[in-house]
């Protein structure tokens, strides 16, 4: 079964010089494990592409589904319960409930896809280097440990497809490296499809597949 | 410079209009409510001092009789032997479609000063018959055949006119009801003693003061007032705050560009000035809508209640406006001035930092706690060792102080408790959440405590005192009519008329005296199952009725019981002309402010001899039939019989009118609160968009988030007006244990209304769900374009 399978994706906006075509008839499959860098300029619409993707945001037409199931064409609640059940999402910042602590931040999503396994967090804890954190709130972590714990809470769902959208750009090139080794390795292990933005080419280098993003069209990699 | 830091300044206004909007309504409310019951105290207040200066005529000494009936003999006599005295008669009467009292004067020996000073007095005509009445009194009266004219300076319910047309109103035969001393007398007058010893000289401004018996009511409409005021404060606080905060950075830029720290200052506070002005003046206008609104039924109350005469409709009183005006001026810079003292505390460049909310702090909330419980602590030493009723009133605010700055602890606690029960993760975040943005409502939550807790405590009040008041009224208007006789042989006609008709007869009968160094009186109580089985007594005697039948003692009101600190039982009363009377319970004498003692009847006519008899309150079965049979075939005008049946209707009447006022403060009350707490909520849904954002992205729905954002407001209003029913109690205990019986001398009772509570439940629900819906709606509506740009990296 396909992870995310995008089909003839268009989106504008509206803005004051008219309307802006941002994605242009994208098309995109990901299989179960695999993971693909999106790259592209500033402005290209690789944000756009990854919310309406999970769903945050309606397209102007095409298809998407997820793991067999259409995104397009379902309500707000759909979208939501799709959400829950089968994408993890990280961005670059505002990932976790400021008002749980670690330990419940990283059990909240598979709690609420009914796949909560504590052993699974325990081990992702200890894989992720948070079993000291365990007790704190996120604004008591670095911007590297936050990340840590947002790629531990999407993980410990279980999810089909991890959707990141410049997970590591707020964190220095070091840290970034080694939070993006983790996430890779661990997606790889249980057979995540992951879809990673990002402006780096070093890092896009280290994902099995790349695509770029120009003129609201996909193309190879330059 | 200072323009272009004006125009900065104020474009922050127009960005944030509900913002504005919630500052200027939270002042303007303050201001309305606060100068609207100050409307209403003032012109009671000016209805009294009219009424004291005619009707007692407060300035001047007076000649009394006991019976309040002196001879036209004895008048003569004084008037012989030089003494500059002038007749007054007074009564009630029928004119046109109302009773009103008629007071009689002779204009031309009226010591100046007393009397209403007329502008034009049409003296001849004033000879003639022509009466003079408040312009409310004319339209009450209606057409009639009477020449009356319009005079503001009579009270309500008054009609002024010369004596002899006085007498004939009244069918009085050969008396007059008291007479007033000129200022100057001759000399070497002979003495009143000589003259006419059973007649009394009364100091000037002695006797019942209607001031002193309203009071009670005046408190209460001031103290809701103030409290009223200070929550419309607390809404001002927090949005002048918040203003602040949020314009940091631009407070920073300008002075980056060179403008001096001075210059902001005073661009922010004239700013300040100019919305208080606006704002305090919009409040004016609502305040004063709201006291014309309540001013009759207020009216009523008093004129039923106390017989204060007040006027129906308000007068615009330009000193009220300026001191509604002030209090707003002052109000707005107790708010700012913390926002100030920061602004001078800021170094120029330093970084924007996120509020730090001090309260948020765990230190903070330790020495909050800690106050709160000194507080208490003295409280409790006030309510056990504390005396005086300014140790009442420092109890009063120590209560409510605690309990306000208890209230986001015990809610922190209640919070906790429920998330380490939630099972599911989305509950268990709704607490800790709900915990975590504590300290942004905390504010908030404080100020409808405060209101709710006012509410209950004076509700209570409120309703105790009628439950008691018309328990009491029933009790004490136990006969079924009331017969006033004109004079001892009209009495003496009466008794023998009414005695084969009747079940019983009780005369009443009473002399004014000193008790235990007050101004009392000391009445006559036939022994009758009227009084024995009715009247309800605290520290009585054992056999207290037959010892008070065989004229052993006597029972004195509670006023006098605790003044004087009496005991039943071991201390006595010194009586006028009989001597110390043991002491054999008390009695609850609501609402009069004197002393009083009840003597049994054969006692006081041996003690009193030739004391007339004022009323007799009359048992029968069959009231419409007696009351019939005295008008036909006694011939006894209807003014001087009183069926007890339409009094205690028209009581009823008059308490529900109390209640109306109470309850259109309550909800008002209720109303800046809510309005407060709105602020609070829109100020936190902007800030809250980043925590809310991440649920969202793992699957909550707008719609749910949006939801449970009404909840939680829900949840808090709940758990706050649970907190605040102890408090509200309490409140209601201080004020009708302590502050009662040291302003006015009697204790009420504390009763429970719980479906008062359930309705008040109901309100501040409504409040509470009508302050958290516009958050909620926005989120719910714009939620998700919202949320997204969370993650746009646009912060
Ligand atoms: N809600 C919106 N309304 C109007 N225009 C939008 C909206 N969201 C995105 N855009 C526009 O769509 C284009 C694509 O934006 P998007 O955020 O997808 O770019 P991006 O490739 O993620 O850029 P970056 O690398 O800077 O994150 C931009 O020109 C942006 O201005
Ligand atoms: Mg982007």
């Amino acid at each position: 079964m396909i992870a995310l399978d995008i089909q003839e994706l268009s989106k504008s906006f509206d803005s004051v010089e008219g309307r802006i075509p941002v994605l242009d008839s994208v098309s995109l499959q990901l299989q179960p494990g695999q993971s693909m860098a999106l790259t592209g300029e500033s402005g290209s619409g690789k944000s756009t592409l990854l919310h309406l993707a999970a769903g945050l945001e309606d397209p102007d037409a095409g298809q998407i589904s997820i793991a067999g199931e259409a995104l397009t064409g379902l309500g707000d609640t759909g979208r939501a319960a799709l959400r829950r059940a089968h994408i993890g999402l990280i961005f670059q910042q505002f990932n976790l409930i400021p008002s749980l602590t670690v330990a419940a931040n990283l059990a909240f999503q598979a709690r609420l896809a009914g796949r909560h396994d504590p052993a699974r967090i325990q081990t992702l804890a200890e894989r992720l280097g948070l079993g000291e954190l365990l007790a704190r709130y996120p604004e008591q972590l670095s911007g590297g440990q936050q990340q840590r714990v947002a790629i531990g809470r999407c993980l410990a769902a279980r999810p089909a497809l991890v959707l990141a959208d410049e997970p590591t750009g707020n964190l220095d090139e070091a840290t970034g490296d080694s939070v993006l080794d983790l996430m890779l390795e661990l997606t790889e292990a249980d057979g995540v499809a992951l879809l990673l933005v990002t402006h780096s080419p070093r890092l896009a280098a280290r994902c099995a597949a790349r695509v770029h993003l120009r003129a609201g069209r996909i193309g190879a990699v330059p | 410079m200072i323009r272009t830091a004006l125009t900065a300044l104020l474009s922050h206004w127009l960005r944030n209009p509900v913002q504005l909007a919630m500052l200027l309504a939270g002042l303007a409310l303050a201001t309305a409510l606060w100068s609207g019951v100050q409307a209403l105290n003032a012109e009671a207040r000016a209805a009294y001092a009219t009424a004291e200066g005619l009707l007692s005529d407060g300035g001047t000494a007076q000649i009394e009789h006991p019976s309040g009936q002196i001879d036209l003999a004895q008048f003569v006599a004084l008037r012989r032997a030089g003494w500059q005295v002038s007749p007054v008669l007074e009564g009630r009467a029928e004119i046109g479609a109302t009773r009103v009292t008629v007071l009689g004067i002779e204009p031309l020996t009226a010591p100046a000063g007393t009397g209403p000073t007329l502008a034009e007095p049409d003296l001849e005509g004033f000879f003639e018959g022509l009466g003079y009445a408040h312009p409310q009194t004319l339209r009450e009266i209606g057409p009639t055949e009477m020449p009356l004219a319009p005079a503001e300076a009579v009270p309500v319910g008054t009609v002024l006119v010369d004596i002899r047309r006085a007498q004939r109103l009244l069918d009085a035969g050969l008396y007059i009801t008291r007479m007033t001393l000129a200022q100057e007398q001759p000399q070497g007058l002979a003495p009143l003693e000589s003259l006419a010893p059973d007649l009394r000289l009364v100091p000037p401004g002695d006797g019942a003061e209607l001031g002193g018996l309203t009071a009670s009511f005046h408190l209460n409409l001031t103290a809701f007032g103030l409290l009223a005021f200070a929550v419309g404060l607390f809404i001002v606080h927090s949005a002048v705050g918040l203003a602040f905060e949020q314009r940091r950075a631009m407070f920073r830029t300008l002075r980056a560009l060179g403008l001096p720290l001075r210059h902001l200052t005073a661009c922010l506070a004239t700013e300040m000035v100019v919305f208080a002005l606006i704002a305090g003046s919009a409040g004016l206008v609502l305040g004063y809508a709201l006291a014309a609104a309540l001013l009759p039924d207020v009216a009523l109350t008093l004129r039923g209640l106390y017989g204060a005469p007040v006027p129906g409709a308000l007068q615009f009183n330009p000193l009220w406006a300026l001191a509604g005006l002030g209090m707003t001026l002052a109000g707005t810079g107790l708010a700012g001035a913390q926002a100030l003292w920061r602004l001078w505390h800021m170094p120029p460049l330093a970084p924007a930092r996120p509020r730090a909310w001090a309260m948020a702090s765990r230190r903070a909330m330790r020495r909050q706690g800690l106050a709160a419980l000194a507080l208490a602590a003295m409280a409790l030493g006030l309510a056990l060792w504390g005396s005086g009723l300014l140790a009442g009133f420092a109890l009063l605010a120590a209560v409510l102080l605690a309990a306000a700055l208890a209230v986001p602890l015990l809610l922190a606690l209640i919070l906790r408790m429920a998330e380490r029960r939630a099972t599911t993760p989305v509950a268990e975040w709704f607490w800790a959440d709900s915990r975590q943005n504590l300290p942004r409502l905390s504010l908030a939550l404080m100020a409808l405590m405060l209101a709710l807790a006012a509410n209950i405590g004076v509700g209570t009040m409120v309703a105790s005192f009628r439950a008691t008041f018309i328990d009491w009224l029933d009790l004490r208007l136990v006969a079924e009519v009331n017969v006033m006789p004109r004079n001892s042989a009209e009495a003496a006609e009466l008794q023998a008329f009414l005695a084969p008709r009747t079940d019983a007869i009780l005369p009443m009968q009473r002399i004014d005296a000193t008790l235990a160094g007050q101004p009392g009186q000391v009445y006559a109580m036939k022994d009758h199952a009227t009084f024995r089985d009715n009247w309800p007594l605290f520290a009585p005697v054992p056999d207290v009725w037959d010892r008070l039948a065989a004229g052993e003692g006597v029972l004195v009101n509670e006023q006098l019981y605790r003044r004087a600190g009496l005991r039943a039982g071991s201390d006595t009363l010194d009586l006028p002309g009989i001597g110390a009377m043991p002491v054999l319970g008390a009695y609850p004498d609501y609402g009069n402010p004197l002393a009083q003692a009840v003597l049994a009847l054969e006692r006081f006519n041996a003690a009193y001899p030739d004391t007339p008899i004022r009323q007799f309150a009359i048992r029968t079965s069959d009231a419409p039939a007696l009351i019939a049979a005295l008008q036909d075939d006694f011939g006894l005008p209807q003014g001087q019989i009183t069926d007890q049946a339409q009094a205690k209707e028209l009581s009823m009447a008059i308490f529900e009118r109390t209640f109306l006022i109470t309850r259109a403060l309550n909800v008002l009350t209720l109303a800046v609160a809510a309005v407060a707490l709105f602020a609070a909520l829109v100020t936190l849904s902007g800030m809250r968009l980043a925590q809310l954002a991440p649920l969202w992205a793992l699957g909550l729905t707008a719609r749910e988030l949006a939801a449970l954002e009404l909840g939680r407001a829900l949840v808090l209003g709940a758990l706050t007006l649970l907190l605040a029913l102890p408090v509200g109690l309490a409140l209601a205990q201080v004020l009708l244990a302590i502050i009662n019986v040291q302003a006015f001398g009697w204790r009420l009772p504390l009763q429970l209304f719980p479906g008062d509570w359930a309705r008040l439940g109901l309100w501040a629900m409504l409040a509470v769900l009508a302050a958290a819906a516009l958050p909620a709606w926005r989120l719910w509506r714009r939620g998700p374009s919202q949320l997204l740009r969370v993650f746009a990296h646009e912060r």
